[in-house]
């Protein structure tokens, strides 16, 4: 299994090689990837009949719990299947459709990386890998979306979708981690029996609400579902592959796998019913309006991902059943349909539904295709959509008191459903040819092929129900629920309310086929509704965001360093006087301390003077000599208090200030009063509440007794052990000598920055 | 113990350095012994992770004066893997210099300045002395200094005044914080501190200079609301040194955060959570930052400021595993920031502009490039199973496990708004078709230049691009360190007793 993942994204890799490499046109053997693996899995099947799974695991990051560990069962089984079933026909459809485009290569490279991804989410046991093989699927998809990159339509919806389905990704990751914090396990099929201890954690509620962001958005489910229309842009063979039969029913096998685990409580099956109630009848009724093929489609696979939503929501075994059956009935009609849609696009080079007519005249083998999907999306007996719809009607009616209202919305949605495939299975086939298109022919067969073999066997599978009654429905069931319902996938059960059903929605719907007719006028209607549109209001949350950004940012990064400087000591300070005042008792002991002696205080007087000098002179050379005398007056305290070598630093350093300010001073323009008044107080206020904390703090810290041991080592071993009658002296150049040597070394890059700074100027032609 | 060999990597550099400025007019000697220089220095900084990895905690006492009188040298896996780290990055920014750097900055101690910053950098890391850091700090500011200012061009003055001032703040913060808990305790040497400062019974008093170490580093790690510096300066010089600045300037001070306030200051309930509240609202102000910018530099200068909210949100959550997260993350924010802000330079040298409004068209010209830059780009994202993913995944298991929902709100926050940005950069830069540039004359376009120098830039790439690539998918390999790491953080007591012997 580990293969069959990782074949895709070794093949991504050497496809762009082996196409430079090859002289023939044809890409046509791609395909050999998907259909060896569809080979590989569909041998496993009888195993799975058997058994129930296969499990495997690879080691991959052990100490946190991330292995490749590979779990195959009826479910993933059924995925596994359409996955490489589906990716062997999109594969050869793409060598026509996309034939001679220069960056076929690396379309195949995507779309193989893309199989690969699909493969491993639904294979995936281990939570962490389900969700890293989930954001792979994302970001293949963003680049197949965006394949058409210098289309800037392209571009806008990949980013929408990436966008969507990202911020539903990290959901995922967030979900996966309350579950693998909660279940203390992190291998899915360990977790059912662990039910009830998830269901009873505080996070519970957490995690389902993370994990139906991500499920919704990755399944385009109410409200989230305006990236899939968008995501249309893409090429037919995308949008066939990722954006109908696989990619978006991740979301789905996402709430199927974890029914087991999560399902059961009210609030998940509430959940789903709402929101996929609302999709399927919100998506249908859109349908209806739609001119755009590949709109009509888009909607419509919208509303068959909310009926899944609904089923699994729905919870009983007959629910999980319609939902097995309709997963694989969906997939193969609408894949159909999209194929076919992209023959009618690439021959036609419309998609636009009033303008189409009468194509079976030319195209007849696409024709049947599309007739025969139409047939079994509109659930018309002997086809496979029929038996779908029964088992959907079923599970709707068994719902006690809810019944009738489920039942009501699921008949409107088939109804629209039936209509949006006759729309596009049959309203381009038949009628009136127009000129303009009588001279089209048919395309080659490695375009009409796969979907006619995928017409078929929705026919197929309709009539022979019982094939894959027990080789594949029921392992899928099963992986849903112990209690395995009684199986019979037949077409005929005798006259009841559920064929009646059935009559009513064909009936309906082939009425409204013909009573609507899809024009621009009736679009434009619809269109008024768009300000409303969940899509709108994304748009308009995210312009308010941006303009929030551009506030915050502005306000912060104003660009003005006095500022910038006014925002960091005011936020020191702060948090500084609320750690001062709420967690030290301030007291000040005055008897270990010396009396204040006269000098003391006139120095104290000077150095006040000084500073009152330095801010409110007018003259800017008073101000560097007041600053000057500070500095001097500072010395005689280090004096007092028998430093004489402090203080002779200090001395030479404050003159060498004094000195370069009036150097450098001289140069510049005369003394600008650059702030106002009010600025001045308010830095004022701000320098004297700063400066009072740090006092305030270094004399509290005074009152602490100290350790002195450190102070006393040095001195009682600078001379006996540094050889040195001067212990400053000896700290500097040994004990810490470490110290100076860097300190040295900042000296020496200033003086290369001051050379730099005054020597070097870039020629015009080097200014870069 | 007594393991000269650890200070090996800072005295290298400083060898290195005094070497080129011996050679001072000639412009190739200079690029090949900076380039044989950081070969080497990497090797080193190799076989002390090995060492360390293998015979645990060494130190060394500067001068065989004993702990705590000396200075002391730690080289504990967090060290190591630091020093190590600026090596690789150093190696790529060397390289990346030999094609970008103009020979006129060369001449004036560009490749000298840049190995002394570098020995400042592993410096930082390797020290056991608080005061000791504080001249480490010294020597990465003004050497960092010096470089943002070769050329002398306006704007670089301009963002050059704006960072050493807020930077030299930061330093006098940072001392007078030293001050006072030398005031406190009576000692530096940080593995003493840890014992000392646990002895001190006015906790109140411990608690303010906790704020004191906070402001100082957060100042230097470029945290909310005192990250002012760092936009006004990046995207001002050449890239060459953004990148060297982008990757490692920010995380020294992230590593004095991780390292005093595991060590020496001990959070409690109120430091926990304003730490917690600085990293949501920088993650917040880098994001939403980066997310108005056109100039590509300013747009990742923006995300390393988000991105240090997700290593500090480590710190704030508080737990083995959420610190290991930081950790992971710090790995690989190292070697991906490095990496794309030699990617912005690539295309400069390309078009002659970091404007995604005017860029365009990368795809279609260079594929392969494009593809070698998608692997920073996307690491950067997080896109698993690349790099950016494992320490997210890390910090969002630290924050479920404290049922912090409202960090994990803004770590997806953050998260999406990096994916965003980068899937639309990837839109603007890479898929659409570019305007047609004019040449400008002062520019030495890519196809102008030698081939050596052409491939000297791409080959720095590719280089950092591989390791990040290795982070992601030999995850494990550095998840077992990041959590070693974080375990002996939580626990100090084997760092103590490799310094003091107790």
């Amino acid at each position: 299994m580990l293969i069959a993942v990782i074949s895709g994204f070794v093949f991504a890799l050497l496809v762009p090689w082996i196409m430079a490499q090859s002289k023939s046109k044809t890409t046509i053997w791609t395909a050999l990837l998907p259909l060896a693996i569809f080979t590989f899995f569909l041998l496993h099947l009888p195993e799975i009949q058997n058994d129930g799974s296969v499990k495997v695991s690879y080691s991959w990051v052990p100490s946190i719990g991330i292995n490749l560990d590979f779990y195959l069962d009826g479910l993933s089984m059924l995925f596994v299947l359409l996955i490489s079933g589906i990716g062997s026909l999109v594969f050869v459809y793409t060598s026509t459709y996309l034939k001679g485009h220069p960056f076929l290569d690396r379309f195949y490279a995507y779309l193989s990386m893309f199989m690969a991804s699909m493969l491993g989410l639904v294979l995936s046991d281990n939570i962490y890998t389900l969700f890293i093989f989930w954001e792979l699927t994302s970001i293949s998809s963003f680049f197949l979306i965006g394949f058409n990159n210098d289309n800037q339509a392209s571009r806008r919806s990949a980013l929408t979708a990436l966008s969507v389905t990202g911020i539903g990704g990290l959901f995922l990751l967030a979900a996966m981690v309350g579950l693998g914090h909660t279940a203390q396990v992190n291998q899915i099929s360990e977790m059912s029996s662990l039910s009830e201890i998830i269901q009873a954690d505080n996070l519970y509620g957490w995690i389902i609400v993370f994990l139906f962001l991500a499920a919704f958005t990755k399944s385009a489910q109410f409200p989230f579902h305006f990236w899939l229309p968008g995501a249309m842009k893409a090429p037919t063979p995308v949008s066939t592959y990722l954006h109908s039969a696989t990619m978006v029913k991740a979301g789905i096998y996402l709430l199927a796998r974890f029914s087991p685990v999560l399902g059961g409580h009210e609030w998940w099956n509430g959940t789903l019913i709402t929101v996929g109630a609302i999709t399927m009848v919100y998506a249908a009724i859109h349908a209806l309006f739609r001119l755009d093929l590949k709109g009509i489609l888009a909607y419509s696979t919208i509303s068959a991902l909310g009926i899944l939503v609904f089923l699994i929501g729905l919870g009983t075994s007959a629910a999980f059943l319609a939902a097995a059956v309709f997963i694989l009935v969906h997939a193969l009609y609408k894949a159909t349909l999209f194929l076919v849609t992209g023959i009618i696009d690439h021959e036609t080079g419309t998609r636009d539904i009033s303008q189409l007519g009468g194509l079976n005249k030319v195209m007849l083998p696409v024709g049947v295709a599309a007739l025969l999907a139409a047939i079994s999306n509109a659930g018309i007996p002997p086809s496979f959509g029929f038996v779908g719809k029964d088992l959907i009607y079923d599970a709707t009616l068994g719902m006690g008191d809810l019944a009738w209202i489920l039942t009501t919305l699921a008949v409107i949605t088939n109804i629209a459903l039936l209509f949006a495939g006759f729309l596009a299975g049959i309203k381009p086939f038949f009628g009136k040819l127009p000129e303009r298109f009588a001279k089209l022919h048919l395309p080659g067969p490695a375009m009409y092929i796969p979907p006619l073999i995928l017409g078929v066997l929705c026919m197929f599978f309709g009539l022979l129900p019982f094939l894959l009654e027990s080789s594949l429905i029921q392992p899928v069931v099963s992986s849903f629920t112990e209690t395995l319902p009684d199986i019979h996938l037949k077409l005929w059960h005798g006259f009841n309310l559920i064929l009646l059903l059935s009559a009513v929605t064909i009936g309906a719907g082939t009425a409204l086929y013909f009573i609507i007719k899809p024009s621009e006028k009736l679009l434009a209607m619809v269109s008024r509704f768009e300000r409303i549109s969940p899509e709108s209001i994304a748009m308009l949350a995210s312009g308010g965001f941006t303009r929030f950004s551009s506030g915050w940012t502005k306000f912060f990064q104003n660009g003005y360093l006095r500022y910038y400087l006014i925002t960091i000591l005011s936020f020191l300070s702060l948090l500084l006087a609320y750690r001062l005042f709420t967690g030290v008792t301030l007291y000040l002991d005055t008897s270990s301390m010396t009396a204040v002696t006269f000098y003391e205080v006139v120095v104290l007087v000077i150095m006040a003077v000084a500073i009152l000098f330095t801010v409110f002179s007018k003259s800017r050379l008073v101000a560097v000599a007041s600053m000057g005398v500070v500095g001097y007056s500072f010395c005689l305290i280090f004096l007092f208090y028998s430093a004489p070598d402090l203080a002779m630093t200090q001395f030479s350093i404050d003159t060498l200030t004094v000195i370069l300010f009036v150097l450098v001073l001289y140069n510049l323009p005369k003394y600008l009063k650059l702030s106002e008044t009010r600025d001045r107080i308010r830095d004022g206020l701000l320098s004297l509440f700063f400066g009072a904390l740090i006092s305030l703090l270094t004399i509290e810290v005074m009152n602490e007794s100290v350790d002195k041991e450190t102070s006393q080592y040095y001195a009682e071993n600078a001379y006996v052990l540094g050889k040195g009658k001067n212990v400053v002296n000896v700290i500097l150049v040994d004990f810490r000598g470490f110290d100076t040597m860097v300190e040295i070394t900042v000296l020496a890059i200033a003086a290369i920055g001051v050379f730099g700074l005054l020597k070097l100027h870039l020629r015009s032609t080097e200014k870069e | 113990m007594n393991n000269p060999f650890i200070v090996l990597p800072v005295i290298f550099q400083l060898f290195v350095a005094v070497i080129l400025m011996f050679s001072w007019n000639s412009k190739n000697l200079q690029k090949l012994i900076s380039v044989i220089g950081s070969l080497i220095a990497l090797l080193i900084s190799l076989l002390l992770l090995i060492q360390v990895r293998q015979e645990g905690i060494q130190s060394m006492q500067a001068g065989g004066w004993m702990a705590p009188f000396g200075i002391t040298f730690v080289a504990d896996t967090f060290s190591a893997l630091l020093v190590l780290l600026t090596a690789i990055s150093g190696l790529a920014v060397s390289v990346f210099s030999v094609g970008s750097i103009r020979n006129a900055r060369v001449k004036f101690g560009y490749f000298p300045i840049l190995h002394l910053l570098i020995m400042g950098l592993s410096g930082a890391f390797l020290t056991g002395d608080i005061f000791n850091l504080y001249v480490w700090f010294e020597i990465i500011i003004i050497s960092s200094f010096v470089l943002l200012t070769i050329g002398g061009e306006k704007a670089q003055i301009e963002g050059a005044i704006k960072y050493v001032t807020m930077n030299l703040l930061a330093s006098v913060i940072f001392l007078t914080a030293i001050a006072i808990l030398y005031g406190l305790t009576g000692s530096l040497n940080m593995a003493d501190l840890s014992l000392q400062i646990a002895q001190v019974e006015n906790r109140g008093l411990v608690n303010v200079t906790a704020i004191l170490f906070l402001i100082g580093f957060g100042i230097k790690s470029a945290v909310f609301p005192l990250y002012f510096w760092l936009p006004a300066s990046y995207h001002t010089p050449p890239p060459a040194i953004s990148a060297i600045f982008g990757g490692l300037l920010t995380k020294v001070g992230v590593y004095a955060l991780l390292r005093v306030f595991s060590l020496i200051f001990v959070p409690d309930d109120f430091l926990a959570s304003v730490i917690a509240i600085l990293a949501m609202l920088t993650m917040l102000t880098g994001g939403v930052g980066a997310l108005i910018q056109n100039n590509i530099r300013k747009v990742f200068s923006y995300l390393i400021i988000c991105h240090i909210g997700f290593m500090l949100a480590g710190l704030g959550i508080y737990s083995t595993i959420a610190i290991a997260g930081a950790i992971f993350y710090l790995v690989h924010d190292i070697i991906v920031k490095t990496n794309l802000f030699m990617v912005s330079g690539l295309i400069f040298k390309f078009k002659g502009t970091y404007s995604m409004r005017l860029l365009g068209g990368f795809y279609k010209d260079k594929p392969l490039l494009s593809l070698l830059m998608a692997v920073p780009l996307f690491s950067l994202v997080g896109i698993p199973p690349l790099s950016g993913f494992w320490g997210k995944l890390m910090l969002i298991k630290g924050a479920i496990a404290t049922s912090n929902i409202l960090i994990i709100a803004f770590i997806i926050l953050g998260s999406f708004l990096t994916l965003f940005i980068i899937a639309r950069m990837w839109a603007a830069v890479f898929w659409k078709d570019g305007a047609a540039l004019p040449k400008k004359k002062q520019i030495k376009y890519f196809e102008e230049l030698k081939p050596l120098k052409r491939k000297a830039m791409i080959s720095s790439i590719a280089f950092l691009s591989l390791i990040s690539l290795a982070i992601g998918f030999g995850a494990e390999w550095i998840m077992q360190m990041a959590i070693h790491i974080a375990e002996n953080l939580m626990d100090p007591s084997a760092y103590i007793q490799a310094v003091l012997g107790i």
